[in-house]
């Protein structure tokens, strides 16, 4: 919970991690090249207080993740998105058993979504099952651009991929976060592209789909079909830290997010550890559209809670204490945004 | 006629200056895309580098071709060498880039038909955006009324940096450039209904922040990968001549 001028917020990190990227698990320079490019976006975006020397970073375990979370940084539930890049890394990239049994020992703190990967074909359905029955998962995380093989990613509504997604309703699995990244094939196509997102939310309505860093670098693409779907929604990953080096040009990415897909359907996430969330979230709660960008509205402290929180535990059933909850519950009757009603087609 | 004798760098850095990245408009050159170029007697050699290892490899290796076909009608070049530095896909693209094996022979079955229609998404994008810059503008500077906005015509627009960079989206999109062309356009030209304005308009603001964004993130990401924080592009670029023939 994080306090600040008489308003009290619940917070929920909708995206952290435990990887483990140091030397002895890379398998190939692309493990290194990937670690690397996280590092940059670490150092690039975080103010010089908190960012953290390298050998740190490429593994840091879950007492530090404990302390940085829930001791230092405010937050009152975090979830773990899966990412396995078992192509780069020995043992996997994210470090699956050590966040399963962290969520396992701190229900009440941390939830523990697993991933799948769709090219895995029958066998890797039937693992989907026993998976989701010994993690009892609420959501699951793909990353589409993960090299399979020969393969460079996939496409959400493969084929292969629409059954992957008609397990997940069978299993009870609501939550789908999605994560772009390039290097999909074929390479003829954006690998950004988000529009295989709408075509799989307007067929599964019984699923939500969590588009992490709000479709960056499509944050366009992803608005107008977020507006067109009423199970999309859009994590800040990535996004929020501009709050610092680009505060302008976070009020632009914040105030097209509100205007098109509304304050409902947003989601604070840290990513952590690529961003620690302490000064994430003190930042956010200070945060206001300068005054001058007087094409946006300013953000209220009941979208603020919102989006810090509210809305996540809304999608993982988390117990809100009362006096945190808002006064009337939003929840189950998300209000399309002022961008969506007016949207008709180009 | 007599020809300016005009010196072999100059042309060269001209050729690099028309190179864009597609995502995000900008020419490679601006965006400190280009590590270095060296010139001796059998050519020039051109050392390309990107704001992370895993920038989509589809830009990349139109940004290395496109600086291939950019430098190659220079008089008097020589042979032309491009090479993409620290990229997951370097070996691959270099390869195909020095045996001249287009898209389709450089990335084989990763690859199905040509990169002509991923170019021509993202010259929407820029046109959409440099269509908004022009009449936010105009509506900044109360030259136009709100109701007004479908009439604009491209000879209302003022001179200068943004409506030239609007005429040059219009012709690389074959949409008119002619001074009574319609400034609010869809994106084969046709002119819009006054009502179907202020949507157009909305979406593509988002378009024009989200472009800028990206150009946001891959400076930063570019400026810290390489340690150049602080110099400007064009000093972190490196041009040798070793040339010792004259033309």
């Amino acid at each position: 919970m994080y306090e600040k001028d008489g308003n009290s917020y619940f917070i929920v990190d909708g995206h952290v991690h435990i990887w483990d990227a140091r030397a002895s698990n890379l398998k190939n320079i692309h493990g290194k090249q990937f670690i690397d490019c996280f590092y940059d976006y670490h150092r690039n975006l975080s103010p010089e207080e908190v960012v953290w020397d390298y050998d740190l970073y490429t593994y840091y375990g879950g007492e530090r993740l404990m302390r940085d979370l829930f001791a230092e940084g405010y937050v009152d539930h975090a979830i773990f998105q899966a990412t396995l890049l078992s192509d780069f890394y020995v043992n996997g990239f994210g470090q699956t058993e050590e966040a399963f049994g962290l969520a396992q020992k701190h229900p009440d703190k941390l939830t523990y979504n697993h991933a799948y990967d769709p090219r895995n074909g029958e066998g890797g359905l039937a693992q989907l099952r026993r998976d989701a029955d010994r993690m009892k998962l609420q959501g699951v995380k793909l990353y589409t651009a993960e090299w399979h093989g020969d393969s460079r990613g996939y496409k959400l509504d493969d084929p292969w991929s629409r059954r992957y997604l008609e397990e997940c309703i069978n299993l009870g699995i609501k939550n789908i976060h999605v994560h772009k990244g390039p290097t999909i094939r074929p390479l003829d196509r954006d690998a950004f592209d988000v529009a295989d997102v709408d075509k799989v939310a307007t067929d599964y309505l019984e699923l939500n789909f969590i588009v992490e860093h709000c479709g960056l670098p499509r944050l366009e693409d992803f608005c107008w079909i977020a507006t067109q779907e009423s199970n999309v929604y859009g994590g800040l990953a990535v996004a929020i830290p501009f709050i610092h080096t680009r505060p302008r040009y976070f009020a632009q990415v914040i105030g097209e997010l509100l205007y098109w897909i509304g304050e409902d359907k947003i989601l604070f996430a840290s990513d952590y550890a690529l961003w620690t969330p302490k000064w994430l979230i003190e930042r956010f709660v200070d945060f206001q559209i300068p005054e001058d960008m007087t094409e946006y509205a300013p953000i209220t402290v009941e979208a603020k809670r919102k989006i810090l929180g509210l809305n996540a535990a809304s999608l993982y059933d988390i117990d809100v204490p009362a006096a945190l909850r808002l006064a009337t519950p939003t929840q189950d009757t998300v209000q399309v945004a002022a961008g969506a009603k007016e949207a008709v087609p180009l | 006629m007599t020809v300016a004798a005009v010196s072999i760098e100059s042309e060269i850095l001209a050729a690099l200056d028309t190179v864009t990245d597609p995502e995000l408009d900008q020419p490679i050159t601006e965006l400190g895309f280009v590590r270095s170029v060296s010139v001796d007697d059998s050519g020039v050699t051109v050392h390309l580098r990107l704001p992370t290892a895993f920038c989509s490899p589809n830009f990349a290796y139109l940004m290395a071709s496109d600086t291939q076909d950019a430098l190659r009608p220079v008089p008097d070049i020589g042979e032309v060498r491009v090479l993409l530095d620290d990229h997951h896909d370097s070996d691959k693209i270099n390869a195909g880039l020095a045996a001249d094996s287009g898209y389709l022979g450089t990335f084989g079955s990763e690859a199905q038909e040509s990169l002509d229609e991923l170019r021509r998404t993202f010259l929407c994008k820029a046109h959409t955006a440099a269509m908004e810059r022009c009449v936010s503008a105009m509506i900044r500077q109360n030259r136009v009324g709100a109701s007004e906005i479908h009439l604009l015509t491209l000879r209302d627009l003022p001179e200068g940096r943004e409506k030239a960079a609007l005429l040059r989206r219009r012709f690389a999109l074959g949409v008119s450039v002619c001074p009574n062309g319609r400034v609010v356009v869809d994106e084969v030209g046709r002119p819009l209904v006054a009502e179907d304005v202020p949507m157009r308009l909305r979406f593509a603001r988002s378009v024009r922040i989200s472009m800028e964004g990206n150009g946001h993130f891959c400076r930063g990401l570019l400026a810290t990968r390489y340690d150049d924080e602080g110099g400007g592009v064009h000093d972190v670029m490196q041009f040798t001549n070793t040339r010792t023939r004259n033309p």
